[in-house]
């Protein structure tokens, strides 16, 4: 057992949110779990505004001329593609949960380089305000997936500013991934094999993997967009005998692993929580962590679907297609093995429990909707349609938002040793949950009816279905902000939740809550696998 | 708004019903499934529940049940796969009697042109039961041709032709959308496809005002910008060129369609003919889409009978010195 | 063993979140060469679209490579490739604990890449002068302009990134050799003068691809 060169001498309350209460101290700070808190406090920010853009644009919707000029809109969807996916999910789970607790599920003092942990606190948010600069310049219309010759030709708005703020922020990404392969490879308790690791690591080093990848070729696509804005001419140019599709293929190809960084998180969440609410080892753990790294890897060969109508051949379609359903197994994979965990379990539904299963039935649906573009038949209709739509909600805002909820719930009590109301809780995850359906699904239908998306106008025959849609956003709206609230709350007037609240496994619940800057008094080591539940003490109901 | 609502398109080309099928066939399959993970985990939290404290067994694992429910899923996307893979590639393979129409797209409208002469703005008359190809290109940005009651959709792309086919099967007026985001009036950019007996569309199309035909404009264009100077003597013949295979210097063959048309008057050098020099101009920036259409509706047109004799690759016994024509 | 992870503690050289200088060093070159992963995809977009458009544009890139400066081009590939042999010389003197050796080495191999940037900024500056920057003025007197722009456009875009990348380096160099000089290296710990000297050689082994790929084309002066 290596003992540690530095031995923390533990005050009985001393913890690394009353260490010290300086702004220089949280603004210059190393510690990872302050570091998860400055992310936390942000992103919820971005999410505020994403989710108001949002509002925005569902209120334009209740009517088939629209409310707003259409240039307005076309700003305000783009805002909300941009915000929501950079500045939100991409961070989302990965630089709060993650950044807390990696260190501690692995009995770690810090992540492998914690200056560079703080540095890409600083750049993400270095980054979010050149966006934001372009947003109270006047914003920018070329939707999130700014298509050439569109975005580097003709759109009259803030498209240099906008990819500048994305590109610095992807340094963010690419940063913490690198963090967190290092840590995970290197920093392991002893004892701590790579087969006893809880599946959320073995999420997140899935996940690292394609930060690390993808985000540099997305990185060096805006360049050349922003070098086509800045002197006028560019490789997408048609005029030159550039090809504006050859945009879409170095775009997608970040793109669409980027969504595989939007939802591998949310899974190794659901792994961990369903684990805990059933006192039951992961079914198939090994399947599972190996189905993490399947996504990864297939993630990066499926590119193409996006563009089976725009362009690419017949021969790349046929792959493209066949590929998406080889990357869709895995995923299936491990919703069998959750449903699973639960069988002969011992089940409570507490507020990250709800959230969970949440995630499992709305991922389950989105990812079956994936099954339907993966057609090629099929997605000549409803491409850039509502079907489309629906499809990625499904999983970014059903899935992997409430992964997201789930994690903050789960691990709250560690990060604040409080307890939030728990009925509160599950009432939001109910709402949530209601609220979703009720926006989404109508999307389905108006897809395949042959609404196409990005439209501030609509023909009037998909008017009923748009009013529902606007209807559940409402109801989701509230649902976002009750949580919000009472977390807050909780902070003040929560109960102590002590340094297990949930009688789960895992080496975070080993320290107290909140846990010591250092983490662990000593450096623990570690003699079981992961969710070795059977052999705990029996939790009371 | 009541009287038009709709939960399903209208079913209007011949591919659409296909396109049916295979949603039903997916929304069953993955219905099942839904349904299934739905049933078992609500069923599982209740039967399951915390009555009271005590240990779970632990959890054995079974190769066999995650081969199974691997396999299974596998086999069963690969049906998906396949199916869709057919209908694909039926919905991008036009049939050899497809009359042609083309069409431009541009911010914010789209722009038909029947090679009889015909023009139209924001609508598309077809007659029931034809084959259509589609040949679009696009005057500014990424637009897409979208017509939902026939289930068909291709970006229109600046640069290039994309082609698209359906055949009619009702009689009707359809709902058009551009589907790829063109900026300010994207949805504003729609149309009509309005499917006439072929009758009336005949006599549609003889209209009260004939339009000059875009191939004699395009013999006006291949006189006036000097390709008949070289065309039929040092250049390759072009008669009968459109639609056969074509030997390129580096030895391999390819199709005359209206992409390699197009792609050897904008950039006369990509493809080489076999036994000739690449010396022909390039007239990128030249040509609008509209002259550019016209011009190779000309060469369509090009027949055997009283040209020069069918097209083959002239052997040069000397090389010719290379010259820019202004 | 505590008393000396104390003391390279309190020297500031092991950081406090690892146990041993051991776990360190292994955190670190995996970081590096995680990084230059990075860095080879942010330089494979524009080779992709490079050698896209060599592909369909054979012609036009041929004749555009021919207004390369080959002779320069060439100096350079050999002044890079001797500064990565410098640092390669000046790893060996770390692992050895020559400190002085080290620190000539890397500034020697600092030197090498601002002879380097010198004359990589001379070719600029005499294609500036031909009119063969895409958007300054471009003219191009050849049967394939709107090719050539293309062309021009990777080229100042590729060997400009690459230059960032080479101004980074020699940073790094120079910051390494005045450590070296002030002795904070010895034949125990040295791990950053090799992941500098990692860096230093990808950004070379950048260069080995670029050369081929624009001046290689159509060599001639």
């Amino acid at each position: 057992m290596s003992v540690m060169p530095y031995t923390a001498e533990l005050h009985s309350h001393e913890t690394y949110l009353n260490r010290s209460y300086t702004l220089r101290s949280w603004l210059l700070t190393k510690d990872h779990k302050r570091i998860a808190i400055l992310y936390m406090g942000s992103i919820t920010l971005f999410f505020v505004l994403g989710g108001f853009a949002a509002l925005l644009m569902r209120i334009n919707l209740l009517v088939p001329a629209g409310f707003m000029a259409p240039d307005l809109y076309n700003k305000l969807f783009t805002m909300h593609g941009v915000i929501m996916v950079f500045f939100f999910l991409v961070p989302s789970v990965p630089v709060t949960a993650g950044n807390f607790v990696i260190p501690l599920m692995i009995g770690a003092r810090d992540l492998a380089f914690p200056r560079l942990n703080l540095a890409s606190w600083y750049i993400f948010v270095a980054g979010f305000l050149v966006t934001a600069c372009a947003l109270v310049a006047g914003g920018v219309d070329t939707g999130w997936t700014f298509y050439a010759p569109f975005s580097t030709g003709y759109s009259n708005t803030f498209v240099f500013l906008t990819v500048l703020g994305i590109f610095i922020s992807g340094f963010s990404s690419i940063l913490t991934g690198l963090n967190f392969i290092v840590t995970v490879h290197t920093m392991r308790a002893p004892g701590l094999t790579w087969f006893r690791l809880p599946l959320f690591i073995w999420s997140l080093y899935a996940t690292s993997i394609i930060l690390v990848l993808a985000t540099p070729v997305l990185a060096i696509t805006l360049v050349m967009v922003a070098f086509e804005r800045v002197t006028g001419v560019g490789i997408f140019n048609p005029a030159l005998g550039g090809d504006p599709v050859l945009f879409q293929h170095l775009f997608w190809f970040y793109s669409h692993p980027a969504v595989y960084i939007m939802i591998l998180p949310g899974m190794g969440v659901v792994s961990e929580i369903v684990a805990c609410f059933s006192r039951h080892c992961v079914f198939g753990y090994k399947f599972v962590a190996f189905a993490s790294l399947a996504i990864a890897l297939l993630g990066f060969l499926v590119w193409g679907h996006h563009m089976f109508v725009a362009g690419e051949s017949i021969y790349a379609a046929l792959v493209f297609s066949f590929l998406s359903y080889l990357v869709a197994i895995p995923s299936a994979i491990k919703v069998f093995n959750w449903t699973a965990t639960l069988y002969q379990g011992s089940i409570r539904l507490d507020t990250p429990m709800l959230y969970a299963l949440g995630f499992i039935g709305l991922f389950t649906m989105g990812g079956v909707t994936g099954l339907f573009v993966a057609a090629l038949g099929v997605d000549v209709h409803v491409h850039d349609t509502y079907f489309i739509v629906a499809h990625f909600h499904y999983i970014m805002v059903g899935s992997m938002v409430m992964g997201y909820l789930g994690a903050i719930h789960y691990w709250w009590p560690k990060m604040t040793g409080k307890m939030y109301p728990e009925w509160w809780g599950r009432f939001s995850a109910f709402t949530i949950f209601m609220g979703f359906h009720l926006t989404f699904f109508p999307q389905f239908v108006l897809g395949y009816l042959g609404m196409p998306r990005r439209y501030a106008t609509y023909d009037p025959q998909f008017q009923i279905l748009n009013v529902l849609s606007t209807a559940g956003a409402s109801i989701l709206g509230v649902g976002y902000v009750l949580p919000l609230c009472y977390l807050l709350w909780s902070f003040k007037y929560g109960s102590d939740a002590g340094p297990n609240p949930w009688g789960a496994t895992g080496l975070e619940w080993q320290t107290p809550s909140p846990p010591p800057t250092h983490n662990f008094e000593r450096t623990p080591v570690v003699t079981q696998g992961a969710y070795a539940y059977h052999e705990m003490e029996p939790a009371g109901a | 708004m009541i009287a038009e609502f709709r939960l399903f398109p209208e079913s209007a080309s011949s591919i659409s019903s296909q396109v049916d099928h295979l949603f039903f066939y997916l929304v069953a399959v993955t219905g099942f499934f839904v349904l299934l993970i739905f049933v078992l985990i609500l069923y599982f939290a209740i039967r399951y529940r915390r009555t009271r404290a005590g240990t779970c067994p632990p959890v054995a694992s079974s190769n066999r049940l995650e081969l199974t429910w691997t396999v299974i899923p596998l086999m069963l996307a690969l049906t998906m796969f396949f199916w869709g893979a057919r209908l694909y590639v039926r919905m991008f393979d036009p049939p050899a009697d497809a009359m042609d129409v083309y069409v431009i797209g541009r911010q914010w409208m789209w722009k038909i042109q029947h090679p009889e002469g015909r023009r139209e703005i924001n609508e598309l008359h077809v007659p029931l039961g034809r084959p259509v190809k589609l040949i679009m290109s696009s005057q500014d940005v990424i637009h897409s041709f979208y017509v939902p009651a026939f289930r068909i959709k291709h970006d229109v792309i600046p640069g290039r032709y994309s082609v698209l086919w359906f055949e009619a099967t009702k009689l009707g007026t359809f709902d058009l959308f551009c589907a790829e985001y063109c900026g300010t009036n994207h949805s504003r950019m729609t149309g009509k496809v309005v499917v006439m007996p072929p009758a009336d569309y005949e006599a549609w199309l003889a209209g009260t005002v004939p339009d000059e035909s875009p191939a004699r404009a395009g013999a006006e264009l291949f006189r006036s910008l000097g390709c008949a100077t070289c065309h039929g003597q040092q250049a390759p013949t072009l008669a009968g060129l459109y639609n056969r295979q074509v030997q390129l210097a580096d030895g391999s063959t390819v199709l005359a369609d209206t992409n390699y048309l197009r792609e050897s008057i904008m950039d006369s050098t990509a493809k080489i003919v076999a036994g000739f020099a690449p010396v022909m101009p390039s007239y990128r920036g030249q040509l609008s889409e509209e002259q550019l259409i016209q011009l190779i509706e000309y060469i369509k047109s090009l027949q055997d009978a009283e040209q020069a004799p069918v097209h083959r690759p002239a052997i040069q016994t000397e090389p010719r010195p290379s010259r820019r024509l202004p | 063993m505590p008393d000396e992870d104390t003391i390279l503690t309190r020297e500031g050289i092991l950081a406090e979140q690892f146990d041993d200088l051991a776990q360190q060093t292994e955190a670190g070159t995996l970081g590096m060469w995680i990084f230059l992963a990075t860095e080879l995809l942010l330089f494979g977009g524009l080779f992709t679209g490079y050698i896209s458009y060599r592909l369909a544009y054979f012609q036009g890139f041929h004749e555009a490579s021919g207004h390369l400066y080959f002779t320069l081009g060439s100096i350079n590939t050999a002044v890079l490739l001797t500064s990565s042999y410098f640092v390669a010389l000046a790893v060996h003197a770390a692992r050895q604990g020559r400190s002085r050796a080290v620190s000539g080495w890397l500034l020697g191999a600092a030197g090498l890449g601002a002879v380097f940037l010198a004359i990589k900024a001379t070719e600029y500056y005499l294609e500036y002068r031909e009119h063969l920057v895409p958007w300054m003025d471009f003219q191009f007197e050849g049967a394939y302009p709107a090719h050539a722009q293309l062309f021009f456009i990777f080229y100042f875009l590729m060997t400009g990134l690459h230059a960032v990348h080479m101004l980074v380096g020699m940073a790094l160099l120079l910051i390494m050799a005045l450590l070296a000089r002030l002795g904070r290296f010895s034949a125990e710990y040295h791990n950053p003068v090799e992941l500098t000297g990692l860096y230093w050689h990808f950004v070379d082994i950048v260069w080995v691809f670029l050369y081929p790929a624009f001046y290689l084309l159509n060599p001639h002066s």
